[in-house]
């Protein structure tokens, strides 16, 4: 009976990562094709290999300029969240201050708000009153601090114990040292969950770099893959291999960081962020 | 939370709290906050209340306030109508398959498996991926002479998942299903490492099986996690737009997939009708907010 149950789970299990790694496969396969298949028979080429498809889609989007602002935008977030969140968080978890509760209140509110209902307003607010539109700030400005990462902050400190930070206040420390020689070198586990969580937001977001870069040299590579595959696709040869070649170009740089890194990809830990 | 520190600390506590340097270092988020999300959602409002315009910078029109003008014009609209019911369709298909393949697969996950690493990493990466990846890796699968219609021969459906108006949007739902159900396994599992080990015991030696087991100790032990997992599945369901402006070609075919955040792209930036687009965002809010009372209260109650 036991037995059974188990293999039950492994057959279930299996199945499913299946189902979740198929698209993967047949993207990263079909990106190397001279013609990606549309038959079940030849879905294990060994012969037609080429990296053409690459060249196609870099002739319509350059590719390494895409990936370059797609790789400015994420990083300019990434600063911001950790330079601010991480100051937020300390602050939260650790100082008594006027306004902490009300910091807090707003945290799980600005969750509540989806994004898409502030679009018209700061697409207004940054591309006509700032000026904004088609620069790197313009895109980094709406995700600059993620409140789930201020959120994984606040519960990593929260979660030291209150002795460390006693002792050096004790010591006559200041606050500011306080941050400087004990919270900061602790945050170690808890920057690379941040860098995870962020990192993807940027990196993946469509809509928003969409509305405020009209000029093609400015687009992150979700915005530029996203116009080759609605509008210039049909004009190149082997469409399908060169939309499979951006898509992989655009997906494996998170993949194989989350390969790398997925220890730190953890529960519990972004579980009780994402509750609060 | 704070009552614990403050009782430790001394009696006499400053108005300004005993490390002011605090509100320094929340500060930077604070502006943000109030730059990013406060101050747009007020706009928000404001435009939709009012007869809005874009303009060139520096060029001051008049934007008449109009009162409830603009919700009017967009509830009477049909293509608004339709957008709601198609988040409608895409709900009902998405929230109970989300609930029960993330339930059991994080189960399965839980029980102490080999590879749970390798599994957590597949369930995981769809998840992780740029959407625009991976929509264009449906939308191969999915055309008319795509791999899934292959394998299907006769039984593939014509007109083709994509352009037929009744598949449009349950295809969409199944996307969706498949590339965010990592995310809920993820909440799940959390859940269940909070399950204490004991409940399965005892329910073990009252000699239930696996099945009462999953229904009686587990599904009420993650009650919480649900109505979060309903909660952010209706606001997902709500702001659906790479989807349909990608995989269906704009909300095609003739509407049936169209999304309200792709109207509001639509009226509010192509159209350059903020009011109207402002309008149908409020809306949208706020039915988000009656669903999810009324999820968290069903599930409070059953």
């Amino acid at each position: 009976m036991r037995t059974k149950i188990r293999w039950w789970r492994y057959a279930l299990l299996t199945l499913a990562a299946l189902a979740f790694a198929f698209p993967f496969y047949f993207m990263v396969v079909g990106a190397f094709q001279v013609s990606p298949t549309n038959s079940p028979s030849s879905l294990f080429p060994t012969d037609g290999w080429t990296t053409q498809n690459f060249t196609n889609v870099n002739a319509r989007l350059d590719l390494a300029g895409s990936l370059l602002n797609s790789l400015i935008f994420t990083t300019g977030v990434l600063l911001g969240t950790v330079v601010f969140g991480l100051l937020a968080g300390y602050a939260l978890a650790r100082l008594d201050f006027r306004g902490r509760t009300a910091t807090w209140v707003l945290m799980l509110l600005i969750q509540m708000v989806p994004f898409q209902l502030l679009m018209i307003p700061l697409y207004v607010q940054v591309t006509r009153t700032y000026g904004l539109g088609d620069s790197y700030l313009g895109m980094i400005v709406p995700f600059a601090i993620n409140t789930t990462a201020v959120f994984i902050f606040t519960q990593f400190f929260r979660a030291l114990p209150q002795e460390v930070f006693e002792a050096a206040r004790i010591d006559g420390a200041s606050e500011m040292r306080i941050l400087r020689s004990v919270a900061v070198p602790l945050v170690r586990p808890a920057l690379v969950t941040v860098l995870l969580v962020t990192f993807i937001g940027p990196w993946n977001e469509f809509l928003w770099p969409f509305l405020i870069t009209k000029d093609v040299t400015m687009q992150p590579l979700a915005v530029s893959l996203a116009n080759y595959i609605s509008n210039v696709a049909g004009s190149t040869a082997n469409a399908n291999g060169a939309i499979l070649a951006g898509a992989t170009t655009l997906a494996f740089p998170v993949v194989i960081l989350f390969c790398i890194f997925q220890r730190y990809f953890k529960a519990s830990e972004i579980g009780s962020a994402v509750k609060g | 939370m704070t009552t614990t520190a403050t009782r430790l600390r001394t009696p006499r506590r400053p108005w300004w709290g005993v490390q002011p340097i605090g509100t320094l270092f929340a500060l930077p988020y604070l502006v943000f906050v109030a730059v990013v999300f406060l101050y747009p959602l007020c706009f928000a409002v404001y435009i939709a209340f009012h007869d809005y315009i874009f303009t060139a910078p520096g060029v001051t029109v008049p934007t008449p306030f109009v009162g409830f003008d603009n919700f009017v014009d967009v509830l009477t609209d049909p293509q608004v109508l339709q957008s709601f019911r198609n988040t409608g369709v895409f709900l009902v298909i998405f929230v109970p398959l989300t609930v029960v393949l993330s339930l059991v697969l994080a189960t399965a996950l839980n029980a102490g498996i080999r590879f749970a690493s390798a599994f957590r990493v597949a369930f995981y990466v769809p998840y992780l991926t740029a959407s625009v990846s991976l929509v264009g890796v449906w939308m191969l699968l999915f055309a008319q002479n795509g791999l899934i219609n292959t394998i299907l021969g006769p039984l593939a459906p014509s007109p083709s998942w994509l352009i037929n108006s009744g598949l449009a949007m349950p295809t969409i739902a199944l996307y969706v299903t498949w590339k965010q159900l990592g995310f809920y396994i993820l909440l799940y599992l959390a859940a269940l490492q909070n399950i204490p080990k004991e409940l399965y015991e005892s329910a073990e030696t009252d000699g239930a099986n696996g099945r009462q087991r999953f229904l009686n100790v587990t599904v009420p032990g993650v009650r919480s996690t649900t109505t979060l997992v309903l909660i952010l599945a209706i606001i997902l369901g709500a702001n659906l737009f790479t989807e349909p402006y990608l995989l269906t070609n704009g909300g095609g075919p003739d509407g049936a997939s169209a999304t309200p955040v792709l109207l509001i792209y639509q009226q509010g930036i192509q159209q350059q009708n903020p009011d109207t687009a402002s309008a149908i965002g409020m809306i949208l809010v706020i039915v988000v907010g009656l669903l999810s009372l009324v999820a968290s209260r069903l599930n409070r109650e059953t």
